[in-house]
């Protein structure tokens, strides 16, 4: 009989069912306690660290869960040892059991079916998710499908020092011609960096005439007359940039390094509430202030994924559920700890809630959301992988 | 037992890099049976070719680390030169050897924050010397010739050549050698190059190898000092390693073997320019020529040395500042407020960090020194000693580059079963661990006396009891410097640690390295310390311990 069991179970399609079933979320939170949750999550930023080791306080106590942060230089990293772990036959009980995923490397672990799910829209907080104004639903374009699910929104803004520029630039033109006139008081971080490869798409959908074109796939018919603009933008840039662009930051909170050594005066950040937490830590002058482009600004959400072979995908699902909890979405946005905008609808939460989200005091370098304005689509992510190619080949070698 | 030793220890050594080496040569060719690729094929040479940044990466691994080894080699041979036996040279040497137990990592951020046009130096020279009221936009640190990587490659690599030399000058009888040269009219440095040098030579020539490989394929240091526009090849396999495009860990494989041709070519280079050095050295000998710019090398010797460590000494001491700094901003020579919020903050995580640190350091040292103990008790019974070519096993581990097989050994090491994390882990320090543990206490524990063991003998001890009693309580110094040696080795280990550790493992160097990235100087410099102090720790108790053992019996030990 049990021989019959195992027959059946091993004949019926492995994707259409997570085990766990997050639908039965008494039998997840059952199993999860006691479960050790390896959350590989990119450890260059303290305030994010900070954050994450909240969390891991916060389900230990609610449901017994043990979060171990395991700190990243690159989310790709994490990818790598599933891939390894799948080369190695490992497949129930992987070294990684959440992921602190962006869209590139989100859309390689769906297509090669290394991820757990779908459980992301059964996860008791997900009633609260803004559905409808929040790219929560699609990552970089592609469909998310309930294989990750998301726990922070991020909108670029620019933080610039108030003693150095006077006001807010409204454009990259603007940003173009300030740094014409005042040489080496910029730069961004190296692509392939995330938010590197965010400036470029950034400066892509503020310049180019042809907006629809980047929410379609690239193809090589489209890509020179649409990237044109852009690499026009750079050749001039570029010799203006901090170091003539023979060096770039490598990450985006080395920029603020840059801004309190006083070697850069302007910084790209996908953080709107990052100024403010870094003043707080001194890692910034008081005298930085934050501002969006004219036409506004790309934005786009953090997601948390599991990998295929987690062996505490409960634990896992409870952390990520927690995430999305508006005890938790509530601290993640407080400026003093991290500044995160929100993935939740201020309407469908409770009245207690949404006054504490009222509350609270974003700080005197964020902007408040009607100040943060337009929020642009992400390309589709064929865009970015072509344009940080494109990018290495012309700026990444040849000092 | 005994006699089974050596072979299990050279097995624990060799083994993990012959396998590494194997499993990074299969996706090389284009097999990846994980990705759904299977070989052979020249695809990943290919995808290697057409990188554009490859011929600067490749030069960059080679100019960096010829110019790290030859600048190191320079400074050690002056020093000792001009200076072996003074004061100066003691004073040196006792600067010098805590500072070899100071983590790579550690030291290369201290002196990015030296040198960097906003630096330390800058800020206590700006504004009333330099005039700079901003930083000047100067290309200092991640220059593209790889300077400032060459720098702190140099002042980590001077401290370990010194104490080589210092233990290969015990066995060349330097004084008789350098005295009858003076005594036939040479100049100190002159003589010293010409009578002591070929000798000394011969006995470091294997460590000025693990130097060359080593600066040749780093990648902490490169990671924190050196250029991006492209990265040193080593750099940029560990980020082939991490693309979520899979086919790129097979470029990644590719560029490791080429890593790995690219150091026996150097090795073999080097071992050229020491045969030709030795025909020019032979002839100058020959030519009895006294004299010549004997004290201008003599001053430039002791300065280099001192250089190096004052420039180590002065990064630790921003370190420090900067663990307590509140807001500082450039020019200010000292923070505005000193706060201790950064050790509240990250004080926590580094004591997890620095639990894990020494529990897997403390593991690999235990077993290494378990195992050399065993091999050298075999080697002293069996009457054989170490020839020449087990000299080179032992140090293949440190030849052959890291890049080039760690990320095979972490693909074999899942498909063998074996869980990741702290276990692996160990066995991956051990090869590195073992050979510096083997190398530290062989020639002590070859020193000492045999006659002692006959005396035992005869008085009726066992064998073993000879070891227990007599050998180990005598050579207690020894042996714990040796266990420091490996502790300090482990605690600085990256690449093993973030690879086979599959991130699970989080030791205060893995944790250091991410902070880096992030750039927020103040929790690198708290990481940074107790780094540091968690090196420097084995250090303080293998000196301490002993003066207490043998408070009344001073004589006896070694």
């Amino acid at each position: 009989m049990r021989y019959l069991t195992l027959a059946t179970a091993l004949s019926l399609p492995m994707a259409a069912l997570a085990t766990p079933d997050p639908a039965n979320w008494d039998a997840v939170l059952a199993e999860a306690e006691g479960q050790t949750v390896y959350w590989n999550a990119w450890g260059g930023s303290t305030t994010t660290n900070d954050f994450i080791a909240w969390v891991g306080d916060r389900v230990a106590e609610m449901h017994g869960v043990t979060l171990e942060h395991v700190k990243l230089t690159d989310t790709a990293d994490a990818v790598t040892r599933v891939v390894s772990e799948k080369q190695a036959g490992e497949d129930s009980d992987g070294a990684i059991d959440l992921i602190w995923i962006n869209g590139a490397n989100f859309a390689a672990m769906k297509e090669a079916d290394l991820l757990f799910g779908p459980y992301a829209e059964q996860l008791p907080n997900w009633q609260y998710v803004d559905t409808e104004d929040k790219t929560v639903r699609t990552d970089f374009t592609v469909p998310t499908e309930g294989y990750e699910s998301p726990w922070a929104m991020a909108q670029v803004v620019f933080m610039y020092d108030t003693a150095d520029i006077d006001a807010p630039l409204g454009s990259m033109s603007e940003i173009l011609d300030w740094a014409k006139a005042n040489p080496r008081r910029f730069t961004y971080p190296q692509p392939p960096d995330f938010l590197g490869t965010t400036f470029l798409k950034q400066a892509l959908v503020d310049l180019t005439d042809d907006p629809a074109a980047l929410q379609k796939p690239v193809t090589d018919a489209t890509y020179d007359d649409v990237t044109a603009p852009l690499w026009a933008f750079l050749e001039e840039l570029t010799p203006t940039l901090w170091r003539q662009g023979r060096a770039y930051p490598q990450t985006g909170p080395a920029q603020l390094q840059l801004i309190a050594d006083g070697e850069i005066d302007l910084a790209i950040s996908f953080s709107p509430g990052e100024a403010t937490a870094a003043i707080a830590n001194n890692q910034l002058p008081d005298t930085v202030r934050t501002f969006v482009l004219d036409k506004g600004t790309i934005g786009n959400a953090s997601f948390v994924a599991i990998p295929y072979n987690s062996g505490s995908a409960a634990g896992a699902m409870v952390v990520a559920d927690f995430l999305m909890s508006p005890e938790a979405q509530l601290r993640a946005q407080d400026p003093e700890v991290l500044g995160y905008g929100t993935v939740l609808d201020m309407d469908k939460l409770p009245q207690a809630d949404r006054a504490a989200f009222e509350a609270l005091d974003l700080g005197i370098a964020t902007l408040s959301p009607a100040e943060l304005g337009n929020v642009q689509p992400e390309p589709h992510p064929s865009w970015m992988t072509r344009i940080a190619e494109d990018w290495a080949a012309r700026y990444g070698t040849g000092q | 037992m005994l006699r089974h030793v050596p072979l299990l220890t050279l097995v624990v050594m060799i083994g993990p890099v012959l396998a590494g080496v194997w499993g990074t040569f299969l996706p090389a060719f284009g097999h990846l049976p994980g990705a759904g690729l299977t070989g052979p094929s020249l695809e990943a040479f290919r995808a290697l070719l057409a990188w554009p940044g490859l011929g600067q990466a490749v030069w960059l691994s080679v100019s960096t680390g010829i110019l790290a080894t030859a600048l190191s080699l320079g400074i050690v041979v002056l020093v000792t030169a001009g200076w072996s036996g003074t004061r100066a040279f003691g004073v040196l040497q006792r600067v010098l050897a805590p500072i070899l137990s100071v983590p790579h990592a550690a030291a290369a951020f201290g002196l990015a924050f030296l040198i960097a046009p906003s630096g330390w130096l800058a800020r206590l020279t700006s504004p009333w010397l330099t005039g700079w009221a901003r930083p000047p936009d100067l290309l200092i640190v991640q220059d593209p010739a790889g300077l400032a990587m060459t720098a702190g490659l140099v002042t980590k690599e001077v401290p370990f050549l010194l104490l080589m030399t210092l233990a290969a000058l015990g066995q060349v009888q330097q004084h008789q050698r350098l005295k009858t040269a003076r005594s036939l009219g040479y100049d100190r440095v002159t003589g010293w190059l010409k009578s002591v040098f070929p000798a000394v030579y011969r006995q470091i020539r294997l460590p000025v190898y693990v130097v060359l490989a080593y600066s040749m394929s780093v990648v902490d240091v490169a990671l924190i000092l050196g250029p991006t526009r492209p990265p040193s090849l080593s750099v940029q396999i560990v980020e082939w390693m991490g693309d979520p495009d899979l086919s790129m860990r097979l470029t990644a494989a590719a560029a490791a073997l080429l890593q790995l041709g690219l150091v026996i070519g150097a090795l073999g280079l080097w071992r050229l320019a020491e045969i030709g050095a030795a025909c020019l050295g032979r002839a100058w000998i020959e030519t009895g020529q006294r004299g010549g710019p004997d004290p201008a090398l003599r001053i430039g010797g002791i300065g280099l040395g001192a250089l190096s460590a004052a420039a180590t000494l002065l990064a630790l001491l921003g370190l420090l500042v900067w663990s307590v700094a509140g807001f500082w901003g450039f020019p200010n020579a000292l923070p505005d407020a000193f706060t201790l919020r950064n050790w509240d903050r990250h004080g926590p995580g580094t004591l997890e960090a620095a639990a894990e640190t020494f529990l897997v350091a403390g593991a690999a040292t235990g077993i290494a020194l378990v195992l050399v103990l065993g091999c050298l008790e075999a080697e002293h019974r069996s009457g054989r000693t170490l020839t020449t070519r087990g000299l080179w096993l032992l140090y293949l581990p440190l030849l052959v580059p890291q890049t080039a097989f760690l990320p095979g050994l972490q693909i074999l090491l899942l498909s063998v079963g074996a869980d990741v994390g702290r276990g692996p882990v160990i066995l991956a320090h051990l090869v590195f661990v073992l050979p510096y543990v083997f190398l530290s206490l062989g020639e002590a524990w070859r020193a000492w006396d045999p006659r002692i063991a006959v005396v035992a003998g005869t008085l009726g001890a066992a064998p073993w009891r000879v070891f227990w009693r007599v050998r180990l309580p005598m050579l207690l110094r020894p042996i714990l410097t040796a266990l420091a040696v490996g502790m300090a080795v482990s605690v600085g280990q990256y690449l093993p640690t973030l690879l086979i550790g599959g991130g699970r493992v989080a030791t205060l160097t893995t944790e250091a390295v991410a902070l880096a990235s992030g750039g927020d100087r103040r929790a690198i410099g708290v990481y940074g310390l107790v780094q540091t102090l968690a090196a420097l720790l084995a250090f303080a108790l293998a000196i301490l311990l002993p003066a207490l053992v043998w408070r009344n019996r001073r004589g006896l030990h070694v």
